[in-house]
């Protein structure tokens, strides 16, 4: 394939791509190696669109330095400027880059039903890489005066208002555009800026739109209605207005971005919405379901792309450092303290959660303290993928045609669409997952906390390349997709979990790999055991799973498939799904110090919780 | 390399302050340039808009909404009055007319033919800002606020709650790291700076608010105790905002810990003097910390100390710095060795480390990103 864009010259050798974040601006370089694209060289440097240097490019410049310098190969000329198109010394065919800097892109979205056109707005605006600050809805609970006060408090860099169907009431939505305008959202940037209103509703409601917003410092933006009709979602014209948006209001008013603007040969996308988008062309070119994870100090993000719908969630206050108090305000010790084995005292970890909180840059030195902040990490987990199974969910409000079978089961639509069964793979990212001291326990951080059932691959992004490689996919998506596979995914191996709940010591089911070349067994619920298969290898597993438990093709049913294996191995996981453990405190040390044991997770806290006995939980 | 960079929060007794004081919107400065304030001194005062109330009078008088401002018995740009009747309708041969009563007083802004809503805009709020920091206007900033300068003491906490206050530097502990309890706040504290040592209980806050003090500031402070102080669990880094009649500052963190000395000797020798505290706290980039000014008089500053730093941030032999991360949270030392390479940690981390000399005389090895700069 060559490349998409008419300014790219067909025969890419060299790319060059940065991530510009709100503390770090990451680089990379791809090049041609033998025929196929690999990620070369990587360099970063602090972000620079704070003062005294105002200008983005300068940290973009300095990242760009470094990979020069360690490659050996000149990519800026003289005066600074990225030197194109590629010789065999110099320079690079294409140049792109991704933002998160000032805090990324802040929405407020509204909408007239808050389950309906205000849930579809939220999900354009998410899928574009936006914070959504608040969904204003007529039925959000809040009395108008209360919707206004809101409205006014938040500061956000542009509102999207849907509401009503094509052709249907306009009313509604009028209302709503009417309680935004008194209003008056001041904007982040600056007096001179013009809040921009983006309105994909009820083409009907398009010239009343045009009298609400019509003065008073707006800038109304009319694009196609994402809820055409109550059966169909249409989010795509709302998240590239979104992003035109993002181009034309937003990166404009941040320092040195029309710079940047002018140098790339794409769009500037911002990050999250990258990330989005190579895990939507992964999923499409493999054919599989996937989810994805980055989990931050403030937010954790999760993408999922299933049946080829695809779905964004941040939470906002779910973190590892900014947020790890309000984790563990959310989850409860208690609950966290499931996944720790060794005793340790509440009150001491009250006060190392909080001084985590306000002072975020720390790490943990003892084996104890990691152990304490995988727990946290595994609840912050769960308690994003929840928050994204209930929102990524069949459209409601959508009348269903239903067969005599369907009778008893009564579903009205807006039943969630992430299935663990039909999970392919799953892919982590951010600082807690990339770098734990040991794979298995990145591995087992995620089994825990999203539960994967039947047969799922677990990989991570080895370096946060995904950003890069997403908007790299809109104009070179084979140079992506190679990348992808070969540099940016560390496969960590297979997990292998039958659905379904047992009593402890029965069996649940038996395996082989490559019918017993590579290894078979048995395996008895509550236990966990992991099998060798190397990052490029691949063996033909089957299981055999005891009645009541499933792996993919129904209670019982033997399950054959080519698996693949990664830094970890195989994982055999007979805990059961959905994943319980015992409420007893000494029953679920001894439980999780088996899985521990089992997983050689902590190799040397194994030895201290033999001396543990005796402690204060 | 024998350097390296680390955040780190300001203890100085003597240095130049700069407090920009910028009003949300637009406004009026009142004072000029060379101006004397006090801490309460209004220095700037602008309105913002008026509170919105909206009502949908096609509703409330089962109305088409076409047929809204043809019933409305105030126009855009009337006032109006709580109560009062502002639309009314045609009724039944003109009989069983019924009539709408404006919710909330203020000005008409606009009538709605589409929807048959209304909104009345409130009275404008005002917004005032104060000077906080005693000292001279420097520079005024049309339309949108002043800077004022003076020579401070300045005295960064690491987290804090409530607001801007400010009152007299009282001392409630005698040694630096003494829990603060509720026996050694007394009366005489209204409306004081009470200055503890180690963890300062609930108990203490409590009688300090009882007593009216402004502030309490004291080196850490127990969660559960922040909880049941503030009603809630708190999840984010975001303070300042509290209503609690109280700003409460703690130095060094959360737990049993003693403020650091150095703090600790630097406060109370200004016992008695005016200062200005403020428990605004943000974690996020742009970080905000909570701070202690305590103004200097004519001619009070001392040359800058240890003028001989050249770079802030740096950690190079010798630094003073503390640990802030377990096991040895809160210990106070020196930079005793900055190896180059990265070390195995217990966790089973690889990180680049260093040692530390304790004040107790011992050496420890710690990450370096859980060290913080003791800045002066």
């Amino acid at each position: 394939m060559s490349s998409d864009s008419p300014d790219i010259p067909a025969d890419v050798k060299v790319i060059l791509a940065t991530d510009c974040g709100s503390t770090t601006t990451k680089a990379i370089m791809i090049e041609r190696v033998d025929g196929v694209y690999r990620q070369t060289w990587r360099g970063e440097a602090p972000t620079t669109v704070e003062e005294p240097f105002a200008d983005v490019t300068v940290g973009v410049i300095n990242a760009l330095t470094e990979i020069q310098e360690v490659s050996g190969r000149r990519l800026l000329d003289d005066e600074g400027r990225i030197i194109r198109p590629a010789t065999a010394e110099q320079g690079c065919d294409i140049y792109i880059s991704t933002s998160s800097a000032g805090g990324g892109l802040q929405m407020m979205v509204a909408g007239v039903v808050r389950e309906m056109t205000a849930a579809s707005a939220k999900r354009a605006a998410l899928g574009a890489g936006a914070i959504v600050m608040d969904t204003i809805a007529s039925n959000d609970r809040r009395r108008p005066h209360e919707q206004i006060q809101r409205i006014r408090e938040l500061r956000p860099d542009m509102v999207l208002i849907s509401g009503g169907t094509d052709g249907g009431d306009t009313k509604k939505v009028t209302e709503i555009a009417e309680l935004i305008a008194p209003a008056k959202p001041r904007p982040r940037f600056g007096k001179a800026y013009e809040l921009p209103i983006i309105f994909a509703g009820n083409e009907k409601a398009q010239p009343e739109m045009n009298r609400v917003f019509g003065e008073g410092g707006f800038d109304l933006k009319i694009t196609d209605n994402l809820r055409p009709t109550l059966e169909q979602e249409n989010l795509g014209p709302a998240r590239d207005m979104i992003h035109d948006v993002f181009l034309e209001h937003v990166m404009a008013h941040a320092p040195g971005y029309d710079k940047l603007m002018s140098i790339t040969d794409a769009p500037i996308m911002p990050t999250p919405g990258a990330v989005g988008d190579i895990l939507q062309t992964i999923a499409k070119g493999r054919g599989i379901n996937a989810v994805g994870v980055d989990i931050g100090g403030a937010t954790t993000d999760v993408f999922s792309v299933f049946d080829g719908t695809f779905n964004r969630t941040v939470s906002a206050n779910l973190g590892m450092s900014y947020s790890i108090s309000n984790v563990c305000a959310e989850a409860t010790l208690p609950t966290i303290l499931r996944w720790v084995h060794i005793g340790m005292d509440e009150r001491e970890l009250r006060n190392r959660v909080k001084n985590k909180m306000i002072r975020p840059t720390t790490i943990p030195q003892t084996m104890e303290a990691l152990v304490f902040e995988q727990a946290v990490a595994r609840e912050a987990l769960r308690l994003a993928y929840k928050q994204h199974k209930e929102f990524a969910t069949t459209l409601k409000g959508v009348q269903q045609q239903r067969t005599v079978g369907d009778t008893f089961s009564q579903q009205s639509g807006g039943e969630t669409i992430v299935d663990n069964m039909k999970l392919d793979l799953l892919v982590a990212s951010g600082g807690v997952l990339s770098h734990a001291p040991r794979m298995h326990q990145t591995a087992m951080l995620l089994i825990d906390a999203f539960e994967p059932e039947g047969i799922t691959e677990l990989a991570k992004d080895s370096i946060f390349m995904m950003p890069h490689l997403g908007v790299l996919a809109s104009v070179h998506e084979q140079a992506a997709m190679e990348v992808f596979e070969r540099d940016c995914l560390v496969y960590l191996g297979t997990c292998v979990a039958p659905k379904g709940v047992g009593k402890p010591g029965k069996n649940c089911f038996s395996w082989s790999l490559d019918d017993g070349a590579r290894g078979s067994g048995e395996l008895v619920f509550g236990d966990v055991t992991l099998v060798e298969l190397g990052p490029d290898e691949t063996a033909e597993l089957e299981v055999r799973p005891a009645r009541g438990f499933d792996v993919g093709a129904g209670s019982g049913k033997t399950v054959r498939r080519t698996i693949r294996g990664g830094t970890v191995g195989v994982i055999l996981d007979a805990r059961g799904r959905a994943l319980e453990l015992p409420e007893e405190r000494t029953e679920c040390r001894s439980a999780m110090t088996r899985v521990i044991d089992q997983m050689d997770l902590y190799p040397e806290a194994a030895a201290a919780a033999v001396t543990a006995g005796g402690s204060t939980d | 390399m024998a350097k390296a960079y680390t955040p780190g929060l300001k203890v100085t007794a003597s240095t130049h302050h700069e407090a920009h004081r910028l009003l949300p919107i637009p406004g009026e400065v009142k004072v000029a340039v060379g101006d004397v304030v006090e801490a309460e001194t209004v220095v700037a005062e602008t309105f913002m808009d008026g509170d919105i109330t909206p009502l949908n009078v096609a509703n409330l008088l089962s109305a088409q909404p076409g047929d809204v401002p043809e019933l409305m018995l105030k126009q855009e740009g009337d006032a109006v009055e709580k109560d009062e009747p502002i639309a009314r309708s045609k009724g039944v041969f003109g009989m069983f007319k019924s009539e709408c009563k404006a919710p909330a007083s203020g000005t008409l802004e606009t009538i709605s033919a589409t929807t048959g809503q209304i909104m009345i805009r409130g009275a404008s709020i005002p917004v005032q800002v104060r000077a906080y920091l005693p000292g001279r206007v420097s520079e005024v900033l049309p339309d949108e606020g002043v800077v004022i300068e003076n020579d401070v003491t300045l005295i960064q906490g690491i987290f804090g709650i409530g607001g801007e206050t400010s009152g007299t530097i009282m001392m409630a502990c005698t040694t630096h790291d003494e829990e603060l309890d509720a026996p050694a706040i007394t009366p005489e504290m209204a409306g004081a700076i009470v200055i503890g040592g180690g963890r300062m209980t609930a108990a203490a806050i409590e009688k300090a608010r009882e007593v009216g003090a402004a502030a309490v500031v004291s080196g850490g402070i127990d969660d559960s105790d922040l909880r049941g102080i503030l009603g809630y669990d708190l999840g984010v880094a975001i303070t300042g905002t509290e209503k609690l009649g109280i700003t409460v500052v703690i130095t060094e963190g959360f737990g049993e810990i003693g403020m650091a000395r150095r703090t600790f000797e630097l406060l109370a020798s200004r016992a008695g003097r005016k200062a200005s505290v403020n428990g605004a706290t943000q974690i996020r980039a742009g970080v905000m910390r909570p701070e202690i000014l305590i103004p200097l008089a004519g001619g009070e500053r001392e040359a800058p100390e240890e003028a001989n730093r050249t770079e802030s941030g740096v950690l190079e032999l010798g630094t003073p710095i503390r640990v802030i991360r377990d096991p040895y949270f809160g210990y106070i030392g020196t930079v005793a060795a900055l190896p180059e390479a990265p070390q195995v940690l217990g966790s089973g981390s690889k990180s680049r480390v260093l040692d530390v000399a304790l004040e107790s005389g011992d050496t420890v090895t710690v990450p370096r990103a859980n060290v913080e700069l003791i800045e002066t």
